[in-house]
């Protein structure tokens, strides 16, 4: 089985991230940039399911970034994944979640897979799009938010994470699965696996290589357009309560919750 | 990552791709597992087994020795940046890696032969089994030379007897790297051998646990050998050719010493910076203050200048050059560098930073131990002068 973890390089999640006002996107330059957090879920499920059938499962990570992305490539190999691919060119820049969806359906077609993993979504622009816009790319089924995943011959099934409880869903491979953070506890990756990294294949594809029609990316071949940002309002200043006995200070913020509908 | 010019003569001050990444995952362990224990490991004085555990799933008892046994393979400067990033941790953690991996180990892993290396290695990186290293005796600290343990050839061993002292990790090791007479007569110049010696076995006494003024949950104790036999084939390198096995790995150790005084520095500094800008005396921030200013500038400088020779000195190990001068000027400078940064940083803290809370009374009274151990900086000084008036 061949499994390949779509991953994206983020910018660090504790940096303050900075909007440029010329071009409306993050600024990527200014901060550190490491793996998307969410993704790591989706490495740790797809390196148990190679752990546990070694011989004949196979964990690629397939990611599109400028070449500074190879970075967390490493980490991801480090942390024991097989191989890596990264989509990589200048005209990339500036693609919305459906030419990044159609880049990634392409890249993947190119190296061919059995079980495409992912996260939910990434910390930066919280979309959440570019799982499902994908799978209905490559014309397969999407099984999301998994919070347990089994594979079983040639189907996979997971438990769907739902607000009060979990559905079971199953389906033929190929398949997309996301998975949440409850589903595992990723690893770190060890130092061995760090030096041994640099050993491992990384390949650079770029569009022409995965055959991608260069007008369906970039700024100019996205259909969204960031039209202008502005600064969330600063939040308005709570109400202090002061109370000498603590059980009528109690009653009036139970009643103060019961106004506003919270209990 | 920022790119970089590369100069035309080829000098990089960038670290290697994988050591970044190597940097990054101890500093995250460190956060996330060393550092909320820290005050934990002092009250009690003990490393919970989880974390040593935690540590040995990492790798990190591995981190210098050959991939071939199992080890990580990182290098000195790999070995150095590991430490730098442990450093920022309680020095109970660093010590304990460091008895291990920077001498105990590192001995045999320098000068120990195929067979014995691969008998052994292979546990001690997995961390398994752990290693110290045993030189110091009563009567020889600084005059290493003069050991009183000696080891008598009968049949197919030796016979250790005699007495170290101030042994890290000696209560929990269960091998140590013993330092003993075979030739009285001929001294460091041929008459001393280093043996591998297991701490578990008969003849083997461990002494209680050394009451000290700091490195709380690292531990040093007393090795008494009384007719240790210890087999032939585990003498490391050569009958004779101990005290040179011995200086060169404190070489190694000196310079990871050196690695370590940087990161736990450098963590005083952040600290310090952080503390400055929040505490507020005479209506403004206390670095508003030139005094306070000027004291996190000198502590800044000085960091910088020992982070750049522990990494010019580790750059030369790994290019395989002789690297003895250096590492007691990096040894001798390191750790006056971070006593001094931590008196600073205290300073800084004012009364806050006498107290247990901050963490910072405990780094001052941990760094005491750095002038002394692994050398004193006096012997240090004698080294660098005899490599000087060499000739």
């Amino acid at each position: 089985m061949k499994i390949v973890v779509t991953v994206k390089h983020v910018p660090d999640t504790n940096a303050e991230k900075v909007l440029d006002p010329q071009t409306k996107r993050l600024n990527r330059s200014a901060v550190e940039n490491v793996l998307n957090p969410f993704d790591e879920y989706a490495i740790e499920e797809a390196l148990r399911l190679r752990d546990a059938s070694p011989d004949t499962t196979r964990v690629t990570i397939a990611s599109i970034a400028p070449r500074s992305g190879l970075e967390i490539l490493r980490k991801a190999l480090a942390m024991g994944a097989d191989d890596a691919v990264l989509l990589s060119d200048d005209a990339i820049a500036g693609s919305d979640t459906m030419a990044t969806a159609y880049l990634l359906a392409l890249l993947l077609r190119h190296i061919g897979c059995d079980l495409v993993l992912s996260g939910t979504q990434s910390t930066d622009a919280l979309n959440g799009i570019v799982p499902a816009a994908l799978a209905e790319l490559l014309g397969v089924p999407c099984l999301t938010f998994a919070k347990k995943l089994m594979v079983e011959g040639n189907s996979v099934e997971i438990q769907r994470e739902t607000e009060d409880g979990y559905a079971r869903v199953r389906a033929p491979m190929p398949a997309l699965v996301s998975v949440t953070k409850g589903i595992n506890e990723p690893r770190y990756p060890t130092l061995k696996g760090i030096m041994g990294a640099k050993k491992k294949e990384i390949r650079t594809l770029s569009l022409t290589d995965i055959g991608a029609d260069p007008t369906r990316v970039g700024a100019a071949g996205s259909k969204t357009v960031v039209e202008s940002f502005a600064a969330a309002g600063a939040r308005a200043k709570g109400t202090v309560i002061t109370a000498t006995d603590p059980r009528e200070g109690a009653r009036r913020i139970f009643d103060f919750l019961i106004e506003r509908k919270a209990l | 990552m920022s790119s970089v010019m590369h100069s035309p003569s080829g000098l990089n001050f960038e670290l290697p791709e994988e050591l970044v990444l190597l940097k990054r995952t101890i500093r995250e362990f460190v956060e996330k597992e060393l550092w909320p224990i820290a005050s934990q490991v002092e009250e009690t004085d003990e490393i919970p087994q989880a974390t040593i555990d935690a540590m040995r799933s990492l790798g990190l008892f591995g981190l210098p020795f050959a991939e071939q046994y199992g080890g990580a393979g990182v290098g000195e400067l790999g070995y150095c940046v590991a430490l730098e990033e442990l450093g920022r941790a309680s020095a109970a953690f660093s010590n304990l890696l460091g008895a291990h991996c920077s001498i105990g180990a590192m001995a045999l892993h320098l000068d120990g032969g195929p067979e014995l290396k691969a008998r052994f290695m292979p546990a001690l990186c997995a961390g398994e089994k752990l290693a110290c290293f045993a030189l110091s005796e009563p009567g020889a600290g600084s005059d290493a030379a003069n050991i009183a343990t000696r080891a008598v050839l009968d049949g197919d061993g030796y016979v250790l007897n005699g007495v170290k002292h101030f042994i890290t990790s000696g209560d929990i090791a269960d091998y140590a790297t013993v330092f003993a007479v075979t030739d009285p007569a001929r001294g460091a110049r041929g008459g001393i051998t280093a043996f591998w010696v297991d701490l578990n076995g008969p003849g083997v006494t461990r002494g209680p646990k050394d009451r000290k003024m700091g490195l709380f949950g690292s531990h040093t104790c007393e090795l008494i050998f009384r007719d240790a036999r210890v087999p032939a084939d585990h003498v490391i390198g050569s009958v004779g050719a101990g005290f040179k096995t011995a200086m060169k790995t404190l070489d190694m150790g000196r310079l990871s010493l050196a690695a370590g005084c940087v990161g736990s520095a450098q963590f005083m500094l952040e600290k310090s910076v952080a503390y400055a800008k929040e505490r507020v005396q005479f209506g403004q921030p206390i670095a508003r203050q030139q005094a306070v200013q000027f004291m996190l500038a000198d502590m800044a400088t000085e960091i910088f200048a020992a982070r750049n020779m522990v990494y010019h000195t580790a750059w030369k190990a790994d290019r395989g050059e002789r690297f003895s001068m250096e590492a007691a000027m990096v040894k001798r400078y390191c750790s006056d560098m971070a006593i001094h940064v931590v008196d600073r940083a205290l300073q800084i803290h004012g009364g806050s930073g006498f107290m247990k809370e901050t963490g910072i009374e405990r780094a001052y009274r941990d760094a005491r131990i750095l002038a002394i151990y692994e050398g004193t900086n006096e012997i240090q000084r004698l080294i660098i002068a005899e490599e000087l008036l060499r000739g």
